[in-house]
């Protein structure tokens, strides 16, 4: 029987994935991407809830966050065109304006 | 075969569960970007299945109609937009800080983990009730998805559409190209 914690587990292991990838990637779009996957590893946990206490509610903040997830990628491909316009690389450690 | 057939639901999940794990580490650790993103892609499409798995139909529908079908095609007109040879080749990783990184990911994991199994011993692991009436009424997840969305929680859901209006607005700030992001940089850098 597959209950709440595998979803739960299934949702925490992705989350750790993104974390790492987030961390460790140098190029910009794989990060976004990796943030991507920390996204997805919320509304797992979110839908899992709601189907295990029978609230829709879980399902209604899943659409927000797939809402916000749409505008966290426009904006970051936006500072990425941005990124190789200005720097010509999409690799992380050559945007230090701002000693980074 | 009686195996299978009384332990479908069990099977299906571990399968698409196995599935999602192996595409999400494919999406960090392949090296050429356009493999990551049709990594990324077959997450998604597993997240759907779980999804439909958990009786979120509608979320299904949205997870395949927007992460799939409009955010993929984003990044994959980006990553064609940008030219892959600029990465370099032999560098993936961030130098230094990646082994500890993940160390960090993995007591991060090992902790919430720990959480999950007291949280789970406290509270039992039980089936779900069904969550598909609204005023007793029988509907389609759909319609009870839209009527909580539009009935109780209307204004996030005004305050999330300005939101993405902003997001729409900044998005072509960055893209335009005299977008003042260059002489901003050079001024700095006398």
């Amino acid at each position: 029987m597959i209950g709440a914690t595998h979803y739960v587990a299934l949702s925490l292991i992705l989350l750790c994935i993104g974390l790492v990838g987030v961390m460790v990637r140098r190029n910009f779009i794989t990060v976004l991407m990796s943030l991507e996957l920390m996204f997805n590893a919320v509304n797992i946990n979110l839908i899992a809830f709601s189907f295990r206490l029978g609230d829709l509610t879980g399902q209604v903040l899943a659409i927000f966050v797939i809402t916000i997830a749409a505008a966290e990628a426009a904006i970051g491909l936006g500072l990425i065109i941005a990124l190789v316009r200005l720097k010509d690389t999409v690799a992380l450690e050559e945007a230090d304006e701002m000693g980074g | 075969m009686d195996f299978l057939v009384d332990n479908f639901g069990s099977i299906l999940f571990y399968v698409v569960a196995g599935i999602t794990v192996a595409t999400a580490i494919g999406v960090v650790a392949f090296r050429n970007p356009v493999h990551a993103a049709i990594s990324l892609l077959v997450t998604f499409l597993m997240v759907a299945v779980l999804f439909i798995m958990s009786h979120a139909e509608f979320l299904a529908a949205v997870q395949v109609l927007v992460y799939a079908g409009g955010i993929m095609v984003l990044y994959l007109f980006v990553i064609m937009l940008v030219r892959i040879a600029d990465i370099g080749p032999g560098k993936v990783f961030l130098s230094g800080l990646a082994p500890l990184a993940v160390l960090g990911g993995v007591v991060l994991g090992c902790l919430i983990a720990i959480g999950i199994l007291l949280g789970s011993m406290a509270a039992g692991d039980g089936g779900a009730a069904a969550m598909t009436a609204i005023n007793g009424e029988a509907i389609g997840n759909t319609e009870a998805v839209g009527w909580l969305l539009y009935m109780k929680y209307l204004v996030p859901f005004e305050i999330v559409s300005v939101v993405l209006l902003v997001a729409m607005i900044g998005a072509i700030v960055f893209g335009r190209r005299d977008a003042g992001l260059a002489g901003a940089v050079e001024e700095v850098e006398p």
